[in-house]
C-alpha cells in the first residue's frame, strides 16, 4: 500500500511541476492544484498509514495510543487544505485581473515572440 | 486570565492586536479614511510599545534565562502550540514595529489612499511577521507565513496596474510552491522526530537513529528551500527584484523585512536543530548556507552593477545583505552572528529608508519635465528654465540629497555610519576565529563583502549623480513633513546604531549567546508549567 501511495504522490506532484513551467496561467494554476494535492496527500501519509484505527477518542481510563490513528497529521492537512484552498483561490483572481490588463494568458503578461 | 501575571500575556499581544484591528478595519467605508488612518496608527503604536515592554522584559531578568513562554490554551509543551519571546524574538518585534511606523506615516498623504483595505492588509501584515518571531512551532510557523504572505500578496498589488500584477503573479506563484515545500519539510520532520515544537525538535535529534536522521536531513533541507526562497538566496532570489521594483514604496519597504524573516527562521531551527548538541545531526547544512550565501553576494553584486533603475538597484541591495546574513550564520561562529544581527539591523533600516526615498527622488524627474528636456534638446531651444540666483540649495533637494547620500553610506558600509561598523565587525570576527586559523572560506566572504560594497558605491553614485548634478534644472519637489519625517527617523537610527555601537553591540553578544545555547530553551519551554485551574472556575 506504502509504494502505491507513494506512487500516486509522486505522479501528482510530477505533473504539478510540469505544469507549473508552462506558459499559461491556467496551466500554472493545474499545477498549483496538482502540487497541493499531493502535499496534502504526503502530510496525511506521515501519519503512517494504518486500516481499521480508531479515532483518538476520550475513553475512560488511560488509552494506549497505538490503538488509535495519528490525529495529528490529520489536523495539520486540515489546516493545509484550508489555506491552500484560500491561496489558490487568490491565485484565480490574479489570473482573472492580469488577463483584463493585459489581454493575455501568458504568464509574462505578454505574448513571447514565437 | 485567573494565575497568569500580566506581562505574560503581552507575548500573545503582538499577534492578537493586528488580528483584531485588521478584521475591524475591514466593514469600514473608504470614505472614513481618517478614522481607518488613525486606528492603523493607534495600533502600530501600541505595538510598539509592546515590542518595547518585550524587549525589556527579555533582557531585564524577567524570565529565567531571558526566555517568556506562553502556552496556548494551556497546552503543556510540546503538545500545544508554544509562543517563545527571548531577546532575538523582542529584537525582531521592535525591528518590525519601527519599520512599520515609519512606513505608516510615509504612506499618510498619498499611498495609503490609492486602494482600499490597505490598513487591514497592513495590520495582517504586522501579524504574520510578528508571529512568525514569537512562534516556537513549525507548523504554526507555515500558519504565520502564510497569513504573512498572503497579506504581502495584496499589498504588491495594492495601487493595481499592469506591471504591479505582472510582478506580483511571478511573485505569489513562487510563493506558494514555496509554501508546499514548506509543508513537505515540516510532514517530513514531524514524522522523523514525532514533534513540532521548535525547542522540542533540538532536545531530539540527539536520539535519532541514522535512518531518521537521513530522513530528517531531507526535511530540514527541503524547509530550507522554503526559507531560502523568501531571503532569497541564489538560484531561489530570481524573483526578488523585479517584485520590489513593481511595488509601491511603502510596501517595498516592508517587503525589506521580509526578507530577513527567512534568514530569521534559518538561524533559530538551525541553531536549535543542528547545533554542536545535536549528536549525528550537528553540522548538517551549514556549509551550504555559507557556500550559498557567498554565491547570492556574487549575484547581487553584479545585478546591482547591472540595474538602472533605482527599484532594482535597492533589490539587489537586498539580495547583498541576505547573501551576507546567509554565509554570517553558515560560518558558524558565535562571535560572528553577534555582528551579522548587527548588519542586518542597520540594512533594513537603511534599505527601507532608500526605498522610501526613491519615491521622493523620482518627483525630480517626473515624466513631464524628462519630456520637456528631451524635446528642448531635439528642436535646440536654448531657452532654460531660470536660474535661482542668490538662492541656495533648495531645502527640499538637500534633504534628499542628504539623505540619499545617509542610505547609500550605510549600504555600502562606508564610515562613518552603522553600515561600516557592522563591517568592521565582520572582519573582527572573521580574522580572529576561535579555534586559531582563518580558513579560504573566511578570506572568500571578505573578499566578497569588499566587492559588494564597491560595487554598490559604483551603482549608487552613477544614480547620485545622474539624478542630482547631470540632470540639467531640478525643480525642488513638493515634500511632505509626513514624507520627510519616517526617512529621517530611521536614518537617525542608524546614526544613533553608529553612536551607541558599544551598547548595541553588547546586548546582540547576549542574542547570539542566547541562540548558541539550545538545550535552554528546550528545558524553558518543555518546562513551563500551565496554570492550575482556579478553585471553583467555570469548567
Amino acid at each position: 500500500m506504502e509504494a502505491a501511495v507513494a506512487i500516486a504522490i509522486g505522479i501528482l506532484f510530477g505533473s504539478g511541476i510540469w505544469l507549473i513551467l508552462r506558459p499559461r496561467t491556467f496551466q500554472v494554476i493545474t499545477g498549483l492544484l496538482l502540487m497541493s494535492y499531493a502535499v496534502n496527500l504526503f502530510i496525511f501519509v506521515m501519519g503512517r498509514l494504518w486500516i481499521d484505527k480508531a479515532p483518538l477518542t476520550l475513553a475512560p481510563g488511560t488509552p494506549d495510543p497505538a490503538d488509535y490513528a495519528d490525529p495529528l497529521s490529520q489536523a495539520l492537512v486540515l489546516t493545509a487544505i484550508v489555506i491552500g484552498f484560500a491561496t489558490t483561490a487568490l491565485y484565480l483572481v490574479m489570473m482573472i485581473g492580469a488577463r483584463g490588463l493585459s489581454g493575455t494568458d501568458h504568464v509574462d503578461g505578454e505574448e513571447s515572440d514565437e | 486570565m485567573s494565575g497568569l501575571p500580566w506581562h505574560q500575556h503581552l507575548i500573545l499581544l503582538p499577534v492578537v492586536l493586528p488580528l483584531l484591528v485588521g478584521a475591524l478595519l475591514i466593514p469600514v467605508n473608504e470614505s472614513r479614511h481618517r478614522i481607518k488612518y488613525a486606528v492603523n496608527l493607534g495600533s502600530t503604536l501600541a505595538l510598539l510599545a509592546c515590542a518595547l515592554a518585550l524587549f525589556c522584559l527579555t533582557d531585564g531578568g524577567h524570565w529565567p534565562g531571558g526566555i517568556g513562554v506562553y502556552l496556548a490554551a494551556n497546552w503543556s509543551a510540546p503538545f500545544g502550540i508554544a509562543l517563545m519571546a527571548d531577546r532575538l524574538a523582542a529584537l525582531m518585534l521592535l525591528l518590525t514595529a519601527v519599520l512599520a511606523l515609519a512606513v505608516l506615516i510615509f504612506s499618510m498623504e498619498r499611498w495609503s489612499r490609492i486602494g482600499v483595505h490597505f490598513h487591514s492588509l497592513f495590520q495582517f501584515l504586522l501579524m504574520g511577521l510578528n508571529g512568525a518571531f514569537l512562534t516556537n512551532d513549525l507548523f504554526n510557523l507555515f500558519v504565520f507565513f502564510e497569513v504573512m504572505l498572503a497579506a504581502s500578496y495584496g499589498l504588491v498589488l495594492h495601487g493595481y496596474n499592469v506591471t504591479r500584477i505582472r510582478a506580483g503573479m511571478q511573485y505569489i506563484t513562487v510563493n506558494l510552491v514555496a509554501s508546499f515545500l514548506f509543508l513537505i519539510g515540516v510532514a517530513l520532520i514531524y514524522a522523523t522526530t514525532g514533534t513540532l515544537n521548535m525547542s522540542d525538535l533540538g532536545a531530539r535529534v540527539a536520539g535519532l537513529d541514522d535512518a531518521a536522521l537521513t530522513l530528517l536531513k531531507i526535511g530540514a533541507g527541503v524547509l530550507a528551500l522554503a526559507f531560502l526562497t523568501k531571503g532569497a538566496m541564489w538560484p531561489l532570489g530570481f524573483w526578488l527584484p523585479t517584485t520590489y521594483a513593481a511595488a509601491s514604496p511603502p510596501v517595498a519597504a516592508m517587503l525589506v523585512l521580509m526578507t530577513k524573516v527567512g534568514a530569521y527562521a534559518v538561524l533559530r531551527i538551525w541553531l536549535l536543530a543542528f547545533s554542536g548538541e545535536a549528536g549525528g545531526g550537528a553540522g548538517f547544512g551549514f556549509a551550504a548556507l555559507t557556500w550559498g550565501g557567498l554565491v547570492t553576494l556574487a549575484f547581487g553584486t553584479v545585478g546591482m552593477l547591472a540595474s538602472q533603475e533605482p527599484g532594482r538597484m535597492a533589490g539587489y541591495g537586498a539580495i547583498i545583505s541576505s547573501g551576507t546574513l546567509l554565509a554570517v550564520i553558515g560560518y558558524g561562529q558565535l562571535s560572528l552572528v553577534t555582528a551579522g544581527l548587527f548588519y542586518l539591523l542597520g540594512s533594513t533600516l537603511a534599505m527601507a529608508a532608500f526605498m522610501l526615498l526613491i519615491e521622493l527622488i523620482e518627483r525630480i524627474r517626473t515624466p513631464g519635465a524628462a519630456m520637456l528636456a528631451l524635446t528642448m534638446e531635439a528642436f535646440a531651444i536654448d531657452e532654460k528654465p531660470e536660474e535661482p540666483v542668490g538662492v541656495g540649495i533648495p531645502a527640499a533637494l538637500a534633504f534628499l540629497g542628504l539623505a540619499f547620500a545617509g542610505c547609500a553610506l550605510v549600504i555600502t558600509g562606508l564610515p562613518p555610519l552603522s553600515g561600516f561598523i557592522a563591517k568592521f565587525g565582520l572582519f573582527h570576527a572573521l580574522l580572529n576565529p576561535e579555534n586559531g586559523a582563518v580558513g579560504a572560506t573566511a578570506w572568500a566572504l571578505m573578499a566578497l563583502v569588499i566587492l559588494s560594497g564597491l560595487s554598490g558605491i559604483i551603482a549608487l553614485m552613477r544614480f547620485g549623480v545622474r539624478t542630482f548634478w547631470a540632470s540639467g534644472a531640478v525643480l525642488p519637489p513638493r515634500l511632505q513633513i509626513s514624507e520627510v519625517a519616517p526617512v529621517s527617523l530611521l536614518l537617525l537610527i542608524c546614526v544613533g546604531l553608529t553612536v551607541q555601537a558599544g551598547p548595541v553591540m553588547s546586548y546582540l553578544g547576549r542574542v547570539s549567546d542566547d541562540l548558541h545555547q539550545p538545550a535552554r530553551y528546550a528545558e524553558r519551554v518543555l518546562g513551563e508549567p500551565t496554570v492550575p485551574a482556579a478553585a471553583g472556575g467555570d469548567r
